[in-house]
């Protein structure tokens, strides 16, 4: 009720998405700023040789029970309808 | 006969593993098992107190390992139930005066004498830690619903998969219904969901446990409070029982209905 009225953040939520997020850099030993580094690296290598949005590239490390995994998202440009269903493939 | 060997980590300290190892070592004598525990923190030796058996002790474990003793006169029985030993730690001395490989030798030594060796790790995740664990056949990783608490024993849980001696049994400690209702504490299904291990025992929040400690009298001697009930309840599960966890829920109505407000 006083939570209601207040609209007060439950502490245990705050203390969960915090872990969530500290727990994911113990477990890899990557912190935030070297996993900023990896997906620009990533993505200047993977622009050497297709075309992509950079704006629109998700790169984060999920996690699955206690494994871990980097979960890229890298929409590619399309370079009109030429090649059909294969717009990943940039051609010449 | 062939113990079974079973080892209390937390990484944290102060989250309750001696309280636990001596109800649970309790709780599975009660059930005429022979057990044996083991206090694994050598310099900070406190199993006896909590077991009220610090008056009884002549030698120690690092006495056994150095050989000043045989195994069983380092073994201080609890009259209270027929076969319940302590072995304490040594208090003069520090965790790099025994190695991983002589608990092994100790627990194999020891294991044809009782059906549980139940050691209390030391907390931190250095050599008393691997000590501890180097002879365990099962891990409990305790914690308590808070931050530090869980994001220690996920460092625990993730060295124990390291060293082949997962999966770990996760035990929450000193859980508030009240708090977890009200959304300041996390709730037991948040810790499953953050650390993703099996759960083994869930004990409430109860002021009957420093009354037991002040007197050297384990909660689960009398098993009649609810914090003594969950440790009867872990130790039934430790014995492949499949035992439903408590309803805590009632609890917290039940005290709500009693008028207890400050």
């Amino acid at each position: 009720m006083m939570n209601f009225l207040f609209r007060r953040k439950k502490s245990a939520n705050s203390a969960k998405e915090r872990l969530q997020l500290v727990l994911i850099h113990d477990r890899t030993d990557l912190t935030p700023a070297e996993l900023d580094s990896l997906k620009d690296d990533l993505l200047a290598t993977i622009s050497h040789h297709i075309d992509i949005d950079p704006t629109a590239v998700t790169i984060n490390v999920a996690y699955d029970g206690r494994s871990q995994r980097l979960v890229a998202d890298i929409p590619l440009r399309s370079v009109g309808h030429k090649r059909g269903r294969e717009p990943g493939r940039a051609v010449g | 006969m062939t113990a079974k060997v079973v080892t209390i980590a937390s990484g944290k300290g102060g989250v309750g593993k001696t309280t636990s190892v001596a109800n649970i070592a309790v709780a599975l004598a009660s059930r005429g098992q022979k057990v044996t525990c083991i206090d694994g923190d050598i310099g900070l030796r406190n199993l006896d107190v909590v077991l009220g058996l610090e008056n009884r002790i002549v030698y120690d474990l690092v006495d056994v390992i150095e050989g000043r003793c045989r195994l069983r006169q380092a073994m201080i029985r609890d009259k209270r139930l027929p076969e319940l030993y302590l072995i304490p730690a040594a208090q003069t001395r520090d965790k790099t005066a025994i190695s991983p490989s002589d608990m092994v030798r100790l627990c194999d030594e020891l294991g044809q004498e009782v059906d549980w060796i139940i050691i209390d790790s030391p907390a931190g995740i250095e050599r008393g830690f691997k000590n501890a664990i180097a002879a365990a056949d099962r891990v409990l990783v305790m914690t308590n619903a808070e931050v530090s608490a869980v994001r220690d024993a996920d460092r625990v849980i993730g060295l124990l998969d390291a060293e082949e001696k997962g999966p770990a049994a996760l035990v929450i400690n000193r859980l508030d219904p009240a708090l977890v209702k009200r959304g300041d504490m996390l709730s037991v299904d948040d810790v499953i969901d953050l650390l993703a291990v099996e759960l083994i025992g869930i004990i409430p929040e109860d002021e009957n446990v420093i009354v037991a400690s002040n007197k050297g009298q384990p909660l689960a001697l009398d098993g009649k409070s609810k914090a003594g009930l969950a440790f009867q309840n872990i130790a039934r599960r430790l014995m492949g029982e499949q035992v439903p966890f408590m309803d805590l829920e009632t609890h917290n109505l039940f005290q709500r209905l009693l008028g207890r407000k400050k």
